[in-house]
């Protein structure tokens, strides 16, 4: 065929696609593979059944996951996203459906995570009745969405689809949701698709100013002790080596918030480690000693920055930032960089002059020892005494060669995870509840990020009590023989809860002691492969023969009861008075 | 003014307006008070009308708060994909009126002129006259529609309304000069 005939197929093609009569339930699945879809979590209902009925001859395009529980596909789909840098995807039908979603749409809102979630509705004549399984949830979402749009006429689907592929992955990403009623699934209407390249009122990503680009590099230029603090706006940026060629160049130490954590090699010898509540020493310690701090793709948080009225207040502060409300919001900034991080370092690479600040990294480096000796020594390699977090995570790490995702719960399982795992591997390869701190999220999460990389090693790390928040998910698991290795470690307490009881509360354990179910034999109930291990010197056999295992796995690790983390900085203390113990 | 030319956030609170030009979209109203809801802020008033521009919407929004908290409001209500532009404005770079409707009755006007000479001197006018209330108007700060509504008690205010606060600013930029440089920064 020659090339112009085969452009006038194309052409004819197109116009029968343009002129297809299709109902909205089916323009809605094509209008997903038009936007690159290929996964879809979800869980069908009344509301949602013309979907799930068109759905049925979209097998061979679209894979569905039938999660057990509506949170379970919106912490799939997250992990989905965060893994791919694809908006996850998500069905739910009305009412009870759409509200399970609550959850994992407010942690990928505030994580800053892509999501379409899409709902069936009553049909729209019942609209406002109290209909069955009626529930407003555009109202209900508003506050936790990027943007959410009802649907009530069949041929608004495509177009309601393509602003919401465009709004949940521009600029800063977030969850947006789609409310399609039953009628608009049920209508026929011609259908046709643009894809949405630019909204009116909308501006994603701002253009770099250039003054404040040449003001930044001044204050860089003129820094002794300059200190880079980086979060995730890194890794959605793409910027891992653009971070690390300015680093490298300027010669300037960088730590990191969890949501930013294997945007560098934990090893490479800048990175300094972890910052906030639980992070590292030397990093929050010297955070009120910099005299310029560059915050990279973060928003300060108050988990990392503890008392505000106490925190940097000697350094000049640079924030570059795609969300222009995020600057000024917490800490007052002297240079704003209202931009996407990877032009940002790219505009600043060639401005910047190539430097080294020796004795600033030595301060680093000596506060890395005395936390080593005092805190991490004994807890990576204890000789007696109950099985410790951090010697199972430093294990995982070692075993796993820090090729890993690692996909954690919230908890003290979690910061030890983020502060033992030496990740190597730059690619998203770090995936947490940060900002909403989601107990429950772990499990299917892991599920959703082993389905975007089946390739690579993913390992949920998870306390009993997040463990049992979504284990359910074990059903999809087992059902589509997603090779997700679970790691248990088990305390028999909620650990985080207990800790702050202890340290604050007087040891008054209210309500955090649990006596937990067999979790192998659950997993065996579901038909998925597992180990207990209680003893040291058994430890390192059982991690390997569950990363060796194929296809999903459950590893119980029973822990000490009463094990801390530390370093710590008490809530609403200056991080300067980090403790040790 | 834009929100870069305040410099210095003495902390004390004062009364803003925030305007808000927007989209005409299902639900916005509901976003934009969210912001203030979440971080237990108490609208004075609201008020959506149309703007200047065809099919732009212009939301006047009274608050009393600090500097540094109206800015982080207005870069919220900037960031809800249906707004255009967001900005604010102290009290004194504006002008603005509310407007004031009083319900009284018609007995009151039976004991001499007293009740229209108030009216006369208030710079009120009657709206409405009906064999058993007259309905008058006032327009201006809250502080004359609050002492006209003393001046009228004694003769019985049946029914009393005031109006959210509109207001228009002093600066000569206009709506489309904004949303242009808007562009220019982004596009």
């Amino acid at each position: 065929m020659n090339a112009a005939v085969a452009e006038i197929t194309e052409k004819e093609e197109q116009a029968i696609t343009e002129t297809r009569m299709v109902t909205g339930a089916q323009g809605l699945l094509l209008a997903l593979l038009e936007e690159g879809v290929d996964t879809i979590f979800g869980y069908p209902g009344g509301a949602i059944m013309p979907i799930y009925d068109a759905l049925y001859d979209f097998k061979d395009q679209l894979n569905h996951y039938l999660v057990r529980h509506e949170q379970g596909g919106a912490h799939a789909a997250q992990g989905y996203a965060r893994i791919t840098g694809k908006p996850g995807v998500c069905f739910a039908t009305s009412g009870p459906g759409a509200t399970n979603l609550i959850t994992g749409i407010a942690d990928a809102q505030i994580d800053s995570t892509p999501l379409v979630c899409i709902t069936g509705q009553v049909f729209s004549h019942l609209l406002g009745t109290d209909a069955f399984q009626e529930t407003d949830v555009l109202g209900v979402t508003m506050p936790v969405t990027k943007w959410n749009i009802q649907v009530t006429r069949a041929e608004d689907i495509p177009d309601a689809v393509a602003k919401a592929f465009y709004i949940a992955t521009s600029g800063r990403p977030g969850p947006v949701l789609v409310d399609i009623t039953k009628d608009a699934q049920n209508a026929t209407f011609e259908y046709s698709y643009k894809k949405c390249k630019r909204i009116s009122s909308y501006y994603p990503v701002p253009k770099l100013n250039e003054k404040a680009i040449a003001e930044a590099a001044e204050l860089i230029n003129n820094a002794q002790k300059p200190y880079v603090l980086w979060g995730q706006g890194v890794i959605l940026s793409h910027a891992q080596e653009d971070l690390k060629a300015f680093i490298e160049k300027a010669g300037i130490p960088a730590a990191w918030t969890i949501m930013g954590l294997a945007g560098l090699p934990t090893d490479h010898p800048l990175n300094v480690g972890m910052l906030g509540m639980h992070g590292n020493y030397g990093p929050n310690l010297l955070t009120n000693e910099c005299d310029v701090m560059i915050a990279i793709g973060m928003r300060f948080d108050d988990r990392v920055t503890g008392d505000l009225k106490r925190y940097a207040r000697q350094a000049k502060i640079i924030h570059i930032e795609i969300d222009p409300a995020e600057i000024n919001k917490n800490v007052r900034v002297d240079v704003a960089v209202n931009a996407d991080a990877k032009a940002a370092l790219q505009a600043l690479l060639p401005l910047i002059n190539e430097n080294k600040h020796e004795a600033w990294l030595q301060k680093f480096n000596e506060c890395a020892q005395i936390e080593y000796t005092k805190v991490m020594a004994p807890e990576i390699a204890p000789t007696t005494g109950k099985v410790k977090m951090a010697e199972v995570i430093h294990q995982v790490s070692e075993l796993s060669e820090g090729k890993a995702v690692i996909v954690t719960d919230v908890g003290q399982h979690q910061m030890t995870a983020m502060r033992y795992y030496r990740f190597k591997d730059m690619r998203r390869s770090n995936i947490t509840s940060g900002g909403l701190g989601t107990m429950g999220f772990c499990l299917p999460a892991a599920m959703g990020a082993k389905v975007g990389a089946p390739d690579r090693q993913v390992i949920a790390v998870i306390g009993d009590g997040g463990f049992q928040m979504t284990l359910q998910e074990l059903g999809c698991i087992f059902q589509y023989q997603i090779g997700v290795k679970v790691l248990i470690l088990n305390n028999n307490f909620l650990g985080m809860v207990r800790q702050w009881q202890q340290l604050f509360h007087q040891k008054r354990y209210s309500f955090t002691e649990m006596v937990n179910p067999d979790f192998v034999g659950i997993a065996k109930a579901y038909g998925i492969s597992g180990n207990k291990v209680t003893e040291r010197d058994n430890l390192q056999e059982a991690i390997q023969t569950m990363l060796d295992h194929q296809g999903p796995y459950v590893l119980e690790v029973v822990v000490e009861k009463e094990d801390n983390v530390f370093p710590m900085v008490p809530a609403g203390d200056s991080v300067a008075n980090i403790r040790l113990s | 003014m834009a929100i870069d030319d305040y410099q210095i956030d003495s902390g004390e609170e004062k009364t803003y307006t925030i305007f808000a030009f927007t989209e005409n979209k299902v639900g916005l109203l509901n976003r934009i008070t969210i912001v203030f809801t979440r971080r237990h802020i108490n609208i004075e008033s609201i008020t959506v009308s149309e703007s200047e521009v065809q099919n732009v919407y212009r939301y006047t929004i009274i608050v009393k708060t600090t500097y540094a908290q109206v800015e982080k409001l207005v870069k919220q209500i900037a960031k809800q994909v249906d707004v255009l532009r967001a900005s604010f404005y102290p009290e004194e770079e504006t002008i603005f009126q509310e407007i004031a409707m009083y319900k009284i009755p018609m007995s009151s006007m039976i004991n001499g002129s007293q009740v229209e000479q108030i009216v006369r001197d208030s710079y009120a006018r009657i709206l409405t006259v009906d064999p058993q209330y007259i309905i008058i108007e006032k327009t201006g700060h809250i502080e004359e529609t609050r002492e006209l509504f003393e001046k009228l008690s004694p003769f019985g205010i049946l029914q009393f309304v005031r109006s959210g606060r509109v207001a228009i600013t002093k600066h000569m930029k206009d709506l489309s000069t904004y949303l242009r440089e808007q562009e220019e920064a982004y596009l």
